[in-house]
C-alpha cells in the first residue's frame, strides 16, 4: 500500500489542475468586469459567460482543500496555519466575488453596481493571488519548525516565490479568460479579445515558468524538464493557432501550457509537499503528512466513483450551455417593482 | 483575550452565521422541487408562479451559505491546525466527501436549473432540481457525520498519538449521526415552512387591506384581481399565496413533530454519550428526576463549587428521567457527581505539554458553561414550539381561504419567520459549548486518557497569533454583518415585489413571455439566454 499517498499526491495535483483550468478564466473574467473598463451591457455579457458554471468550478478549491485534509493532515494544517493573513484575505475576496456575481444585478442605483463590480474585480485579482502564493510555497517553502508550525510571524510567508506564484496565477487567469471569451462570444468581444490574448499571451505565461525553473532548479527532476518542454511547446501552439483563428484549439493548448507548467512543478517537489526552508529535515514529504493506508485506501474508492462522475457531469453542463453569447442575447435587466403601495 | 478564546468566538460567529442560509436551502431546495414536480403533473399556472418566487429567494438566500461555507473548509487548518493534524485521519474523509459528491452535485445542477429553464427538455430541468436538492441534504449528511465523531468518536484507535480510523462503517453509521442528521433536516423543514408561511400571510394580508381580496359574511374568501400591474395580482396570485401558506404551515407542524420526537432520541442517547452536557443543560448539580422549568441563581459560576447556589424553582419530577431514559424514576447524574468522575478518568490538570500553551499543568473545567447550555436548551424548545403552535393557530385562522385583515398579526406571522431560525442556532450553540472542554468529546465507553479525544486548549494552531485571530474575527464579522444587511434588503424587496420579481414577464398584460417579444431573425438564437444575470 507504499503507492497510496503517491497516488493521493497525484490526485491533489490533478484537482488543483483542474481548479486553476476552470476557476482560472472564471477567476479572469471577474477581473476584467471589475477593473476593466466596459459598458452595462458588455459586462453583463462577460459575467453570463461563466453564470451557469462558475460555482461548479469553485468546487474544484473546495474539494482541494478537503482532500488535502483527508490525505494529508499534516500538510493541511502546516500550509493553512502558516498562510493564515494571506487565506483570510483570499476567503474574504471569494465571499464578495461569489455575493457580487449574485447581487451586481440586482443593484439598483449605478453606484450600488459600481461597488459590486470593485468587489468582483479586486475579488477575483486577490483570490487568483492568494492561490498562486500558497502553492507557491507549498512547492518552494515556509519557515516551519520541527512540529510544522510556521516561525517568524505573522507575515514569515511573505517571500519571493510566493509573490512570483500570486502573479503567475493572476497573469495566467487573465489572459486564459481573454481566451475563453474568445471561445464563448461573438462580435467585438470576441476580436478585442483575441487580438490581446495574441500579443499578451507570452508574457503572461512567463511568471508561470519562471515558477516551475525555480522548483525544478532546486529539486532536479528529468521528467520535470519534460514537462516543462511540453508546456512550452503548447504555448507556441496556442499562440500560432490563435493566430489562424482556430479558437478551440488555441484555448486548449493555453490550458495545457498551464496544466504541463503545473505538473512540472508538482513532479520536482515530488515526494516533499510542503518544504521547511529551516531545515530540510523538517519538510513534510508525502510519507510524513499522509493518512493512514485505511483512509487513504476509503478514499480512493470515493474519489474512483466522484471524480468522473463530476467530470461527466460538468462536461455536460458545459455542453448545455455550449453557444456564443453576444451584447443582443443580453435580455433587458429587470427591475423589480415593490406591488406594495 | 487569548488567541485560544478568539479562535473560539471566531469558529462560533462563522458557524452559527453559516447556518442561518443552511437551513433554509435544504428546506426551500426541496419545497421548490416539490412545487416543480406538482406544477409538472397538473399544468397549473400558480405551480409554476410558486416555483419562480420561491426559487428566486432560495437562490438570493443559497449564494450567501456558499460565500460563508468557504470559511468553513479552510478554517480548521488555519486556527485549529493541532486538531486538524490529530483528527484529519477521521474527520477529513467526510469534509472531502462533503465536496466531492454533494457540493459539485448542488452547485453545477443549480447552475442547470437557473439557466436551464428553456434549455433543458422539462423533465430533464425538474431533474436538476432534484438533483440540487437531494445533494443539500446528503452534504449535510456528511458534515454531521464529522460533527458527530466530535461528540462520540467511533471506529477510531489512538496511534501514535492521532485518531485514527479503523471502521469508516462505525463513523459513517455513528448512532449520533443517524439520529442528528433527521433532526437537523427536520430544523431545516421547520425554518422553511416557517419562511413560506410568513411571506404568503403578509401578501394575503396586503391583498385583503388593498381590497382586492374580501370575505363574505361567513367569513369565506371572495377573491379579486388588480391588473394595474399587469397578472401580478390575478386570481392565480391568489393561490400562489393561500397555498404557500398552508403547505408553509403544514409543514411547520409537520417538522416540529419529527424535531421533538427525533430530539427526544439524541437526547437520550446524549445522557449515555455526553452525561456532563445534559447535566449542565439541566443546571443539575446533585443526581434526581426532576426536569428544570426554571432554575435560578449563579449557573454562570465556573466550577463545582458555586453549582450549590443554583436553585430550582420549579421543577417537574420525573420528566428529567423521561428524557434520558424513557422512564420516570431513574436517578440522573448531576454535575457534582460527574466532575469527579470525569477528573479521575481523564485527569485532574492539563498535560505539562507545548501543544497547551498557557493551559499547561492548570486544572480543567470539566463543566460547560451552563448559562449558555441551560438557555440555549430551553431556547431551542421554545422557538419550536412556538412556532408550531403558530403555525397551527394559523392553518385553523386561514381555514376559510384567507387572512384577517389584521395588521399587527401580518407584523407577527413576518417576525415568526425568525423563530425557527432562533431554534436551530440555540441548538447548535447548547451542542457545540456543551461538548466543552473537548472538541472531541470521550467517548465514555471506550474508558479513560489513553482513548480519543481532544481539549479544546489543545486544539488551536500554536503559532498564529492572537493578532491575526483579531484580524480574522473583526474582518469577517464586520463583513458578515455587512452582508446579512445585504441579503435581508434584496429578500425583502423581492418579497415585496411578488411573484413578478421571478416573474417579469407577468408585469406585460398579455400573456406573451417578454423574453421572446423582441424580435430576431434567428429563433434558435433567441434561446441562448433564458435567464441572465
Amino acid at each position: 500500500m507504499e503507492w497510496l499517498p503517491t497516488l493521493w499526491f497525484i490526485v491533489i495535483a490533478v484537482l488543483w489542475c483542474g481548479y486553476l483550468f476552470l476557476e482560472g478564466f472564471d477567476l479572469g473574467v471577474g477581473m476584467l468586469i471589475g477593473l476593466g473598463r466596459n459598458t452595462e451591457k458588455r459586462k453583463r455579457l462577460l459575467l453570463n459567460t461563466i453564470g451557469p458554471v462558475w460555482d461548479g468550478n469553485e468546487v474544484w478549491l473546495i474539494t482541494a482543500a478537503g482532500a488535502i485534509f483527508a490525505a494529508f493532515p499534516h500538510w493541511y494544517a502546516s500550509l493553512f496555519s502558516a498562510l493564515y493573513i494571506p487565506l483570510t484575505l483570499v476567503l474574504i475576496a471569494l465571499i464578495f466575488r461569489a455575493v457580487a456575481i449574485e447581487y451586481r444585478g440586482k443593484a439598483i442605483t449605478a453606484p450600488t453596481r459600481k461597488a459590486w463590480d470593485l468587489a468582483l474585480g479586486l475579488g477575483s485579482l486577490v483570490a487568483a493571488f492568494g492561490v498562486g502564493a500558497m502553492l507557491a510555497s507549498t512547492t518552494l517553502g515556509l519557515p516551519l519548525n520541527e512540529n510544522g508550525d510556521r516561525v517568524g510571524g505573522p507575515f514569515a510567508w511573505l517571500t519571493w516565490h510566493a509573490v512570483l506564484g500570486g502573479i503567475a496565477v493572476v497573469a495566467f487567469c487573465w489572459v486564459h479568460a481573454l481566451a475563453f471569451l474568445r471561445l464563448k462570444t461573438d462580435g467585438p468581444v470576441r476580436e478585442e479579445a483575441g487580438k490581446l490574448v495574441g500579443r499578451w499571451m507570452p508574457v503572461a505565461i512567463l511568471p508561470l515558468l519562471l515558477w516551475a525553473v525555480w522548483v525544478i532548479a532546486s529539486n532536479e527532476s528529468a521528467i520535470a524538464w519534460l514537462c516543462l518542454v511540453l508546456s512550452v511547446i503548447a504555448l507556441v501552439v496556442a499562440g500560432l493557432t490563435g493566430r489562424a483563428r482556430k479558437e478551440g484549439i488555441s484555448f486548449i493548448a493555453l490550458g495545457v501550457t498551464m496544466l504541463a507548467a503545473v505538473a512540472a512543478i508538482f513532479i520536482a517537489a515530488f515526494p516533499v509537499v510542503l518544504p521547511s526552508t529551516l531545515d530540510s529535515a523538517f519538510d513534510l514529504t508525502i510519507q510524513t503528512a499522509s493518512s493512514t493506508p485505511y483512509t487513504l485506501k476509503l478514499m480512493s474508492i470515493v474519489a474512483a466513483f466522484g471524480v468522473p462522475l463530476v467530470l461527466a457531469y460538468q462536461a455536460w453542463s458545459y455542453w448545455v450551455f455550449r453557444k456564443r453569447l453576444r451584447e443582443e442575447h443580453i435580455p433587458e435587466s429587470h427591475r423589480v417593482k415593490s406591488i406594495v403601495k | 483575550m487569548d488567541a485560544l478564546e478568539i479562535a473560539r468566538w471566531q469558529f462560533g460567529i462563522t458557524t452559527v452565521y453559516h447556518f442561518l442560509m443552511v437551513p433554509l436551502t435544504i428546506g426551500l431546495g426541496l419545497t421548490v422541487a416539490v412545487l416543480q414536480t406538482i406544477w409538472h403533473r397538473t399544468g397549473n399556472e400558480h405551480w409554476l408562479r410558486m416555483t419562480k418566487f420561491w426559487g428566486k429567494l432560495f437562490l438570493i438566500n443559497f449564494i450567501m451559505g456558499v460565500a460563508t461555507g468557504l470559511v468553513q473548509e479552510f478554517q480548521f487548518g488555519m486556527a485549529w491546525s493541532e486538531y486538524s493534524r490529530y483528527v484529519g485521519d477521521v474527520f477529513g474523509a467526510p469534509l472531502a466527501m462533503e465536496a466531492l459528491l454533494a457540493f459539485f452535485v448542488e452547485s453545477t445542477f443549480l447552475g442547470l436549473w437557473i439557466f436551464g429553464w428553456k434549455k433543458l427538455p422539462k423533465r430533464l430541468h425538474l431533474a436538476t432540481i432534484w438533483c440540487a436538492s437531494l445533494a443539500t441534504m446528503l452534504s449535510a449528511y456528511f458534515i454531521l457525520v464529522a460533527n458527530s465523531w466530535m461528540q462520540h468518536p467511533v471506529g477510531t484507535e489512538l496511534i501514535d498519538g492521532r485518531a485514527v480510523m479503523t471502521d469508516a462503517w462505525a463513523v459513517f453509521t455513528n448512532n449520533t449521526a443517524l439520529i442528528t442528521f433527521p433532526h437537523t433536516l427536520f430544523g431545516a423543514f421547520a425554518v422553511a415552512g416557517g419562511f413560506l408561511l410568513g411571506i404568503s400571510w403578509f401578501h394575503l394580508y396586503r391583498r385583503r387591506k388593498e381590497g382586492i381580496d374580501t370575505v363574505d359574511a361567513n367569513g369565506r374568501v371572495i377573491v379579486g384581481e388588480d391588473l394595474s400591474l399587469g397578472r401580478n395580482r390575478d386570481k392565480t396570485d391568489y393561490q400562489v399565496w393561500i397555498k404557500s401558506l398552508r403547505i408553509g404551515a403544514s409543514v411547520a407542524v409537520v417538522a416540529f413533530l419529527g424535531v421533538a420526537l427525533t430530539g427526544h432520541e439524541q437526547a437520550k442517547l446524549m445522557f449515555e454519550q455526553q452525561p456532563m452536557k445534559m447535566a449542565s443543560a439541566e443546571a443539575a448539580c446533585h443526581d434526581g428526576t426532576g426536569f428544570s422549568v426554571l432554575s435560578l441563581g449563579d449557573i454562570t459560576a465556573h466550577g463545582a463549587t458555586n453549582c450549590d447556589d443554583v436553585v430550582a424553582v420549579f421543577e417537574i419530577p420525573g420528566i428529567l428521567s423521561f428524557l434520558a431514559n424513557g422512564d420516570f424514576t431513574t436517578e440522573i447524574k448531576g454535575v457534582n457527581t460527574l466532575i469527579p468522575e470525569y477528573q479521575e478518568k481523564y485527569g485532574k490538570y492539563y498535560p505539562q505539554d507545548e501543544s497547551f500553551g498557557q493551559y499547561a499543568g492548570q486544572e480543567i473545567d470539566y463543566l460547560p458553561v451552563m448559562e449558555v447550555t441551560y438557555w440555549g436548551f430551553r431556547l431551542m424548545i421554545t422557538f419550536g414550539g412556538l412556532s408550531a403552535v403558530a403555525a397551527a393557530i394559523a392553518l385553523w385562522i386561514t381555514r376559510k381561504g384567507t387572512v384577517p385583515d389584521n395588521k399587527w398579526i401580518s407584523r407577527l406571522a413576518v417576525l415568526g419567520i425568525a423563530a425557527p431560525f432562533g431554534a436551530n442556532a440555540t441548538g447548535w450553540i447548547f451542542t457545540e459549548m456543551g461538548r466543552q472542554p473537548f472538541t472531541v468529546a470521550p467517548n465514555p465507553q471506550m474508558g479513560g486518557v489513553d482513548q480519543v479525544f481532544m481539549y479544546t486548549a489543545a486544539s488551536v494552531s500554536p503559532t498564529v497569533s492572537a493578532g491575526e485571530l483579531l484580524f480574522s474575527l473583526i474582518a469577517l464579522t464586520s463583513i458578515y454583518a455587512v452582508l446579512l444587511v445585504v441579503e435581508l434588503v434584496l429578500l425583502t424587496r423581492y418579497i415585496r415585489g411578488g411573484v413578478a420579481s421571478a416573474m417579469p414577464e407577468l408585469e406585460s398584460e398579455t400573456h406573451q413571455d417578454s423574453t421572446h417579444s423582441k424580435t430576431h431573425d434567428d429563433n434558435d438564437d433567441d434561446d441562448v439566454l433564458a435567464f441572465a444575470y
